[in-house]
C-alpha cells in the first residue's frame, strides 16, 4: 500500500493551512468514515463469531463436530479444489491469449471474462438448470443416460466455476501486459521451446499474480451462495456446501448451529484479506523491482 | 488459445445462449405478461430501486472513507483500511445471517433502534442495509488509487492561484475523482441489483413489499415454472447492462471533458 501522507509534512500545524480542511471538519469526517466502516462492517463480523460462541465453546465445537457439517467442509473442499483447478489452468491460458498477443475480438474476449461479475449470482446457477434441469436442453437425455448433473457434485462445480472464472484471469492480464513480451521472445529466439519458455520465464514473472488470483478464487469458490444454491438441490448430507448449511440451519432456527458454520467462513475470509494483504506488497515490489 | 475460448464458450457462453434461447420460445405476449404482472414488476422495482438508493449512498459514504483513509492520519487507518474489503470476502450468506442478527428487533443495533420506532429487519430499509454493505469496497477500491495519486502541485497551484479550500476541494480535486466515482457507483449498483445471499435474510421476503428480483426467480425456479425465471432473468440483465453501458459512456464523458487528466 502506498502512503501519500508519508511524503508530505504531518498536516495539524497551528496556523490554518489551506492544504487541509478546518480541524473540526477533518473530525467529522474521521468520526463519520469510521462509524460507517463500523456499523457495516465490524458490527456484523463481531456478531458472527459473537452468536457461534453465545452457547459456550462446547456447543460450538459440537455444532462443527455434526455429520451434516463436516459432509459439508468435506464438499465445499471438494468443490473448490476441482474449480480452483480448472480456473487456474484456463484463467493462465486466457490472460496469456490476451496479454501477449493481439487478435480479432479480443475486446470482446475480455468482457467475456468479466462477464460472471456482472450476472447475479442466481442467475449464474438458472443458466445451468435451464442447461440440465429436468425441463432444460440436455436433461432428458441426461436422464435417460442416468448422468446426475443438476442436484450434484457436477453441477454444483459448473455453478461455481462459472462464478469464479474471472478471479486468476483478472489478476494476470495486467500483470502480463505490463511486463511485456521481450523476455518471452529473448528466450525463444535462445531456442527455447514454448512450453520451456512459459515454465522458465512467463510462470516464474507471475507467481505472485497467480497466487492472488487463486487466493480470491478460493475464497468466492467455498463461499458462493446464489449460483450453488440454485444447482444444489438442498439434499441433506450430501449436496450441501458450508455456505447452503448456514440458510438451512437458520431458518431452522438453529442459530448457535447456522453461526459456528458461518465463523467458519468467516475466519476463511479474514485469512484471505491477511494472505492478500500480504501477497499486494510482494507484488507492489515485484512492480518496483520491474520499474 | 484456441482451447481458451473454447473453455469460454462451455462455461459461459453457452449458458448464457441457453437463457436466451429458453427466453425465445416464449410469444411475446407470454413473456409480456410474465413481465408486467405485478409481483414481477414489484420485485424489479424493489431490486433496482433499492440498489440505485444503496449506490448513491455507497457514493457519498464512499468518498468520505476514502478522504479519511487517504488525507487524514487517525488511530486504526490502517485496520479500517484493511476491513473495506470484508464484503469482498465474506461469504453472502454470512453477511446475510450476520446482518439480520445485528438489526432484528433484539439485535446489538435493532434494538436500540426499536426503540426509537425504527424496524429494520425484514423490511425494505433491512434490504438497503445489506446492498450498502455489500458495495463498500466497489467505491472505495476504485477511488482510493486515483485519489493517491492525485497531483499535490495541481492543488498547490489552486492555492497560489488565491483559492480556499472549499474551492479547490469541489473544483479542482473532486472533477478528477468523477469518472472512479462513476465506475465505482456503477459497479456497486450491478451489484446490489443482482445481490442473493446478503439480502434474503434480511428482507422478510413479502411478495411486492420486500421480495427481490433474485428471489422470484428462485421461487419460480422451485415451482418447476422455468419460463418465469427466464424472463425475469432477462429483464434484469439487460436492463443493467443497459445501465452499465450508459454509465460507462457516462465515465467516457467525463474524461474527454477534462484533458488535463
Amino acid at each position: 500500500m502506498v502512503d501519500i501522507n508519508q511524503k508530505r509534512p504531518a498536516f495539524g500545524s497551528a496556523q490554518a493551512d489551506l492544504r487541509t480542511e478546518p480541524r473540526l471538519i477533518r473530525a467529522v469526517i474521521i468520526v463519520m468514515a469510521v462509524v460507517f466502516l463500523t456499523i457495516f462492517v465490524v458490527l456484523p463480523l463481531a456478531m458472527v463469531f459473537a452468536q457461534a460462541f453465545a452457547k459456550g465453546v462446547s456447543t460450538y465445537v459440537a455444532a462443527l463436530a455434526d455429520p451434516e457439517a463436516m459432509s459439508a467442509i468435506r464438499l465445499t473442499l471438494l468443490v473448490a479444489a476441482i474449480s480452483v483447478g480448472l480456473n487456474l489452468v484456463f484463467g493462465l491460458f486466457a490472460a496469456w491469449a490476451v496479454a501477449k498477443f493481439d487478435f480479432a475480438g479480443k475486446t470482446f474476449l475480455i468482457s467475456l471474462i468479466d462477464l460472471p461479475f456482472s450476472v447475479s449470482p442466481v442467475i449464474s446457477g438458472l443458466v445451468f438448470v435451464l442447461l440440465f434441469g429436468a425441463q432444460g436442453y440436455w436433461g432428458p437425455w441426461l436422464q435417460n443416460h442416468h448422468v446426475h448433473v443438476l442436484f450434484a457434485l457436477p453441477g454444483i462445480t459448473l455453478a461455481t466455476v462459472f462464478v469464479t472464472f474471472p478471479f486468476v484471469a483478472r489478476a494476470l492480464i495486467p500483470l502480463m501486459q505490463q511486463q511485456g513480451s521481450q523476455e518471452e521472445e529473448a528466450a525463444i529466439s535462445l531456442g527455447a521451446s514454448g512450453l520451456q519458455t512459459f515454465f522458465r520465464v512467463t510462470l516464474p514473472n507471475i507467481k505472485w499474480g497467480v497466487l492472488y488470483g487463486v487466493l480470491l478464487c478460493n475464497a468466492r469458490a467455498m463461499g458462493e451462495f446464489g449460483a450453488v444454491s440454485v444447482v444444489s438441490g438442498h439434499i441433506r448430507g450430501q449436496t450441501n456446501t458450508l455456505p447452503l448449511l448456514v440458510e438451512i440451519l437458520y431458518n431452522e432456527y438453529q442459530f448457535v448451529a447456522s453461526f459456528a458454520i458461518a465463523s467458519l467462513l468467516a475466519m476463511l475470509a479474514l485469512i484471505t484479506l491477511v494472505a492478500k494483504t500480504v501477497l499486494e506488497r510482494h507484488l507492489d515490489e515485484g512492480q518496483r523491482a520491474g520499474d | 488459445m484456441g482451447l481458451t475460448l473454447t473453455w469460454l464458450s462451455v462455461v459461459i457462453l453457452i449458458p448464457l445462449a441457453g437463457l436466451f434461447l429458453k427466453t425465445s420460445e416464449l410469444s411475446l405476449d407470454q413473456f409480456w405478461s410474465i413481465v408486467s404482472s405485478r409481483r414481477t414488476l414489484n420485485a424489479l422495482k424493489i431490486s433496482f430501486g433499492l440498489a440505485l438508493i444503496a449506490a448513491c449512498i455507497n457514493l457519498v459514504m464512499g468518498m468520505l472513507v476514502v478522504w479519511a483513509l487517504v488525507r487524514y492520519r487517525f488511530p486504526g487507518r490502517r485496520l479500517f483500511d484493511a476491513i473495506v474489503d470484508v464484503p469482498f470476502a465474506l461469504p453472502t450468506a454470512v453477511a446475510g445471517v450476520a446482518l439480520t442478527a445485528l438489526f432484528a428487533p433484539n439485535g446489538w443495533l435493532g434494538a436500540p433502534l426499536a426503540e426509537l420506532g425504527v424496524k429494520v429487519a425484514f423490511t425494505p430499509i433491512g434490504i438497503l442495509m445489506a446492498m450498502i454493505f455489500i458495495g463498500i469496497p466497489f467505491v472505495v477500491r476504485t477511488v482510493q488509487p486515483v485519489l493517491i495519486d492525485l497531483d499535490v502541485e495541481i492543488e498547490e497551484a489552486a492555492i497560489s492561484l488565491g483559492a480556499d479550500r472549499w474551492q479547490t476541494v469541489s473544483r479542482v480535486i473532486l472533477p478528477g475523482l468523477v469518472p472512479a466515482l462513476l465506475t465505482g457507483f456503477a459497479l456497486a449498483f450491478a451489484r446490489a441489483i443482482g445481490e442473493y445471499g446478503s439480502v434474503i435474510f434480511i428482507a422478510g421476503n413479502l411478495p411486492n413489499v420486500s421480495e427481490i428480483a433474485p428471489l422470484l426467480i428462485v421461487i419460480r425456479l422451485s415451482e418447476f415454472r422455468y419460463a418465469d425465471a427466464t424472463a425475469i432473468a432477462v429483464v434484469m440483465l439487460v436492463t443493467s447492462f443497459l445501465l452499465i453501458f450508459a454509465v460507462n459512456r457516462l465515465q467516457r464523458l467525463a474524461q474527454t471533458r477534462m484533458p488535463a487528466s
